[in-house]
């Protein structure tokens, strides 16, 4: 599905150059649900933005589906099946939530099609569907919203930057349960996942953890997760709350 | 009746959605001559004696009925001054649709200069809509004035959607209103001008009735080389509350120029104003590309939404 094959990239500060992502080199397989940790600032949503082509790699190959990617543009990549949901998801004064899902899918969606992407990320389609997609939505709404755009294009690879940021305690258990079902219900698709959260670590097939610009621990849930329960790479929300 | 061609009931659709006649009242206006009239039991049209235009007159009363005065030019070189006014009387709910379209293909600039005045009774509630369109590839200028002059009874609303996306090359738009107690005014302009066109729009809302209100947004996109001034100003003279928005895109090397301004003179006048310009946001067309569509097509439709 994806390939990774030593990338880096490197950003300049202060003119002297910084590695932000150094030599990382990785394998997601088909219907694999993958889930990145790792420390903030360890270069997981540089990681993810490299592969859905919104930031340039410096060095090393991207090949995803058998195709080497790393000169196609962001519109190529999402055309070949890659799909990105932000962290910070961007608001559009005017554009309404129906017609971002069309625009997403790529097609006249009906009505009741898109209620099956809301109600899939715990939306009530019919308070929703002509919302504008301004500053009047909070931040859980926008990030449900930004995830059902993923989920209403037809994607081999589905990268999820940070799902749960900024949203509040009774979202991130509706979250939970959309990553939950989406597990189940693959469809032949990956996903990856770049995340702090203890409960959705528990349900990847694979955990990598990111720090510093490298992997420093890659391996099957069973085996990762005893390794980094505890540590700021896997957090449970309701301690944090607590 | 005149028969209309091809490009008038084009231009007609433009500007005021006809596909055909329309229902109820409506005077059709095509090169300087009305082509077509209809009045019913509630709502008179009779053509002016002294200028060129016509009286609209609502009855009292006179609810969930429309009147269409859209007007197109099609010949090039037409100049035009035409005044046409409203009276509306008390307790009414009607929907005007008035607007210009104008086909140049010629070499000699055609202008259509509008004068509308709304006199709306008390309590009366009126939806207009005002659609302006230019097409033709003369070189001759599509040039549209529009002044609207509204004055408001007491508890009366006013709904204006005043639009032009495309075509007009220069325009120079004034809205003054007069709101007396209770009345109220919500306006949702949407302005967008391309190549070297210029769009000047100027809005002055005196609220003089104690409960008064207005709310005027202005959005609007400046794309080639054309320029925009959008002059906004609310005068607030009694317990009122008053709002105006200015939010603009600028694209290539579009200029605008935002001017609200507010003056209240009385101290239970509350008045706010917004202003913003600024180019795409990165991130918008960055998203946007991610659901698969060119930098291009993520333009269109960031400004589709924004205008809608």
């Amino acid at each position: 599905m994806l390939e990774l094959k030593n990338i880096s990239f490197h950003a300049e500060n202060d003119g002297k150059e910084v590695g932000i992502i150094r030599d990382i080199s990785l394998n997601v397989e088909d219907n694999k649900f993958v889930v990145i940790t790792g420390p903030n600032g360890g270069g997981k949503s540089t990681l993810a933005k490299v592969v859905a082509g919104i930031i340039k790699n410096t060095a090393g190959q991207i090949i995803f589906d058998g195709v080497d990617i790393t000169e196609k543009s962001i519109t190529e990549r999402a055309r070949m099946g890659i799909g990105f949901a932000f962290q910070q998801p961007v608001r559009f004064k005017g554009m309404t939530v129906i017609d971002l899902l069309r625009i997403a899918a790529g097609k006249n969606l009906s009505v009741s099609d898109a209620c099956e992407y809301l109600s899939e990320v715990g939306l009530c389609a019919k308070d929703y569907i002509d919302r504008e997609i301004n500053a009047s939505l909070s931040g859980g709404e926008l990030k449900r919203i930004e995830i059902a755009s993923v989920l209403a294009r037809d994607v081999k690879l589905a990268l999820f930057d940070e799902p749960e940021a900024g949203i509040d305690l009774w979202s991130f258990n509706n979250l939970i349960r959309i990553f939950e079902n989406m597990r189940k219900d693959r469809h032949g698709r990956s996903i990856i996942v770049i995340s702090h959260q203890e409960r959705i670590l528990n349900i990847a097939d694979e955990i990598v953890v990111i720090a510093d610009g490298k992997i420093v621990k890659q391996g099957s849930k069973d085996i990762i997760l005893p390794e980094i329960t505890g540590t700021e790479n896997a957090t449970n929300i309701c301690h944090k709350m607590a | 009746m005149v028969q209309m061609d091809a490009v008038q009931k084009r231009l007609f659709q433009e500007v005021a959605d006809l596909h055909d006649i329309p229902e109820g009242a409506y005077n059709l206006r095509a090169n300087g001559q009305a082509i077509s009239r209809n009045t019913t039991a509630n709502i008179d049209i009779q053509s002016k004696t002294d200028v060129s235009g016509i009286d609209i007159r609502i009855k009292d009363g006179t609810k969930n009925e429309s009147v269409h005065i859209p007007v197109v030019l099609s010949q090039s070189g037409i100049k035009e001054n035409v005044y046409n006014d409203f009276y509306i009387g008390e307790n009414c709910d009607v929907l005007i649709v008035a607007g210009c379209g104008i086909e140049n293909c010629g070499s000699q600039d055609s202008e259509h200069d509008g004068i509308h005045r709304f006199y709306i009774g008390k309590n009366s509630r009126i939806k207009y809509v005002e659609k302006h369109y230019g097409s033709g590839d003369g070189t001759g200028k599509r040039i549209l004035n529009p002044v609207t002059e509204v004055y408001m009874e007491e508890g009366s609303t006013m709904e204006m959607e005043m639009v032009q996306i495309k075509g007009v090359d220069s325009t120079e738009r004034t809205t003054v209103a007069e709101l007396k107690a209770d009345a109220k005014l919500v306006v949702h302009e949407r302005l967008m001008t391309h190549g070297s066109q210029y769009a000047g729009s100027i809005y002055k809302v005196s609220l003089i009735g104690d409960g008064s209100s207005a709310d005027v947004v202005s959005r609007s996109v400046a794309r080639d080389d054309s320029y925009q001034k959008l002059d906004l100003c609310i005068v607030g003279s009694a317990a009122c509350s008053g709002h105006t928005e200015c939010d603009s895109i600028i694209m290539d090397n579009g200029r605008i120029l935002a001017v609200p301004s507010l003056e209240a003179n009385n101290i239970d006048a509350a008045l706010v104003h917004e202003a913003a310009i600024g180019k795409i946001a990165g991130e918008q067309l960055i998203k946007l590309m991610t659901l698969g569509l060119t930098e291009a097509e993520a333009e269109e439709q960031i400004i589709n939404g924004f205008l809608k």
